[in-house]
This record gives structure tokens, C-alpha cells and sequence, in this order.
């Protein structure tokens, strides 16, 4: 690891105003992803800024029909939370479900979904349960906000504060993961929301996206039999050692009539 | 950038200067020379490393030295109550011979004592296993490790720890 200059602010204010003017600076949550970028010397930060003191990023509250959870929030706690799991369980099924109990007791909802690893978990959920990303700036709407390969509409010096998900009337996440990092190879999060069905495909492409084909045959009747026939074509999806594009593609169908069925029971 | 760190480890308070990039598991093993944390894939993925911070299993080599300041860090050094005494997590991976070559003990050891409180002291073998994703056994000797941890749940409850 290269040596960095060290920050531990204690608020977003003072975070904002460490990140500006150093180009080369980063801010780190719970430093799952970008520690270990930095032992292999894959970045070279000058300053690293540290939001594990900022105490007014975390926590998880229902503001009427919504379930906001502070970026600096850990996976482990939203996967416990007895809101989350009252009010949308998938959210904290798929939470229960990234890494490993470590890397759930440090790794965030905000670092997750700001850094946008094409395998994340989190994408899906932000995608398919139609959220709102809201930063020191201003708030994203979840269409646009993934822009592709570890690419965010986040701006320079942008920091996330909050998600706030809709609760849905049905919702659930299947993955298959990777079985040693647990990645997602696939991941499809599925949610019939007040504002129509929508389906969100992690880990088989760049970027999160949504199934179009399969949100308008849910639409007409949510249940997998209705979806049985939709294809995903293998053009522009992963293919690495762990699996093929067309691997992936057929395992989006798979997974996607599994998170129905689940979001049914 | 050298960085002064202060936290308590294993119920003692310890200080050190570190620089900013030295990982919590450095720290341990090279400032303190508590060895007993091991570090075995430095990757995050085998959990040799794992030690408790705030009552946390966390894997420290993925967490600076200075991420830990100011916190309570809890290692395999610190969990007997005495010299003659083991944590009952411990007694019970003994008693079951749970492990082979013992370089993935110590992180097992406290990544199942996290599990058991967890889960309120009540687990049953499938939950162990999937509990246990974040720690490798290069032996493959997971079967008495999980059976030691299904011994000490109820140890670990009666003798209140």
C-alpha cells in the first residue's frame, strides 16, 4: 500500500471540505473495497478521508411510506433491523446476504452503491425498489444513477448521506453467488411497486439494468410461468473465468423467476 | 504520514505511532507482538485475521490501525479468563479436536464466539456452516469445528461470556 495523508472528520461539512481541491483524494466507508484496492497498489490516493466519525451518516429510520438508511449504515445492521425487515424483508435479505459476517460488521449501504462494483448487491435493490440516493448536494433519482462500470452520476467531491427505498408491496432478491467471494454471478431483484413491476439484473453485465420485457409481462401477472419464455440476450454481459456471457445471461432467467416466486410466498 | 493511535487491547490500554496505510493486524502483530492473530490470505476472503473491535468480529487486515482508534479490540490473546483457564469457545475446540494444524484457529475461534452471541446462543449445524463462510480451513478440518461450536454455545451461556 502507498502511504496516504489521513482524515477522520466528524461530520459531512467537514468531509466535503477535506475531499475539495485534492484531486487525487478519496473518501472511505467502511473501506471493504477501497482497502483492499490499496493493498494491491491499485490506486494511489493522497489523502484518504475517513466517514467512520461521522456520526450523522448512520442509522435507519421509516419516514412515512420509506425506509431510509444512512450511507455509513453496515450491511449487518441493516440485515437486523427490525424496520427493514418489517417493512421491505428483501432489502434485509440481500444485506444478510453480501460477503460474510465480517465484511458485513464494516461494509456500507452508501460505499457500497457509490463505488457501483458491477457484482455489488446493493445496485439491484437501489434499481428495482425505484430509490431516491440523496447526497450533500442534492438526491438522484435510481434510473441514471448507475452509469456503468464503477460509474456513478456522483460528482467530484459528492458524498451519498442516504437511500431512501419506497416499500413495496412484494419484493425479493435472488443471487447466485460466486462461491468463494460470494459476488454476485447473478443477481435479480424483483419488486412490484405503486409504480408498476420492476426487475434489476446485477453481476451479469457493466452496470445494473432492468428487464424491460420482463416488467411488462409481470405487469400483466406477476407470477414466474409469465416470465418462463423471456430471453436476456448474451451480447454485452460479463464473461470471465467464473462463468460465460451466456452462462449469465441464461442464470438472469433463472434468477429472476426464483426472486418471483419467493416475492410470492 | 505517522499518525499517533491510541485503543485498548484486551482490556489494556495501548498506544503506538503508525503510519497511515498500517493495517489493525500490523499493528497487533508487529507494534504489540501479539502474534496470536494470524494473517493468512491478506485478501479478506480466509478470516485467519479476525479479531473483535467494539464486540465486532471485523477481519483486520482489511481495517487500518487508525480505523481502531479509540475502540476496544478484543484478540485470541485476550479471551482466557486466566493462565489455567481457557474460554469455554477454546475448551470446546480442544475437547473436539477442531483443529488440524491450527493456523485458521485463532480467527475461527473468534469469529464463532461473535456467532454464538449473535445468535443468542442458540445455533443449529446449518447456521454454523453458513455462519462460517468468512473463515477458511486449509485442512478442510471443518467438521469438529463446527461441532466444537455447537458444544460451546451452551458453554459459553452457562458460563455467562
Amino acid at each position: 500500500m502507498y502511504d496516504f495523508a489521513y482524515h477522520r472528520p466528524k461530520s459531512v461539512a467537514d468531509a466535503v471540505a477535506l475531499l475539495k481541491g485534492k484531486e487525487e483524494a478519496r473518501p472511505m466507508s467502511g473501506g471493504m473495497t477501497l482497502i483492499p484496492t490499496l493493498k494491491q497498489r491499485l490506486a494511489k490516493p493522497s489523502d484518504v478521508v475517513d466517514l467512520g466519525g461521522v456520526k450523522e451518516l448512520a442509522g435507519i429510520k421509516v419516514e412515512g411510506g420509506n425506509v431510509v438508511i444512512g450511507a455509513m449504515t453496515k450491511h449487518g445492521d441493516v440485515a437486523t433491523s427490525a424496520d427493514v425487515k418489517a417493512h421491505i424483508p428483501a432489502l434485509a435479505d440481500l444485506a444478510g446476504h453480501i460477503g460474510d459476517p465480517q465484511v458485513r460488521n464494516r461494509g456500507t449501504i452508501g460505499g457500497s452503491v457509490a463505488n457501483a462494483d458491477p457484482a455489488a448487491d446493493y445496485p439491484a435493490a437501489v434499481v428495482a425498489l425505484n430509490a431516491t440516493v440523496t447526497t450533500n448536494t442534492g438526491k438522484h433519482a435510481a434510473d441514471g444513477f448507475f452509469k456503468g462500470l464503477f460509474e456513478t452520476a456522483l460528482g467530484e467531491g459528492e458524498i451519498i448521506t442516504s437511500i431512501s427505498f419506497p416499500k413495496p408491496e412484494k419484493a425479493a432478491y435472488m443471487k447466485f453467488p460466486n462461491p468463494a467471494s460470494r459476488y454476485a454471478m447473478v443477481g435479480v431483484f424483483v419488486a412490484k411497486t405503486a409504480s408498476g413491476v420492476r426487475v434489476a439484473v446485477t453481476g451479469a453485465g457493466p452496470s445494473v439494468f432492468r428487464v424491460k420485457a420482463m416488467e411488462e409481462a409481470l405487469s400483466k401477472n406477476f407470477s414466474s410461468d409469465a416470465i418462463k419464455d423471456i430471453k436476456v440476450p448474451a451480447t454485452d454481459l460479463n464473461s470471465d473465468i467464473h462463468g460465460s456471457a451466456e452462462y449469465r445471461a441464461h442464470l438472469v432467467g433463472v434468477m429472476a423467476r426464483r426472486a418471483v416466486d419467493k416475492a410470492n410466498k | 504520514m505517522t499518525i499517533s493511535v491510541a485503543m485498548t487491547v484486551n482490556g489494556k490500554s495501548v498506544s503506538g505511532k503508525v503510519e497511515a496505510r498500517t493495517l489493525l493486524v500490523q499493528f497487533l502483530r508487529e507494534h504489540l507482538g501479539m502474534t496470536g492473530t494470524h494473517v493468512g490470505c491478506d485478501t479478506s476472503q480466509c478470516g485467519a485475521c479476525v479479531v473483535h473491535v467494539d464486540g465486532q468480529s471485523v477481519k483486520s487486515c482489511t481495517m487500518l490501525a487508525v480505523q481502531a482508534e479509540g475502540a476496544k479490540v478484543t484478540t485470541i490473546e485476550g479471551l482466557a479468563p486466566s493462565a489455567d483457564k481457557l474460554h469455554p469457545m477454546q475448551e470446546a475446540f480442544r475437547d473436539n479436536h477442531a483443529l488440524q494444524c491450527g493456523f485458521c484457529t485463532p480467527g475461527m475461534v473468534m469469529s464463532a464466539i461473535d456467532m454464538v452471541k449473535r445468535h443468542n446462543y442458540q445455533l443449529d449445524e446449518a447456521t454454523v456452516r453458513r455462519e462460517l463462510e468468512g473463515n477458511l480451513c486449509r485442512c478442510t478440518g471443518y467438521h469438529n469445528i463446527v461441532k466444537a461450536i455447537l458444544a460451546a454455545a451452551p458453554a459459553m451461556k452457562s458460563a455467562g461470556v
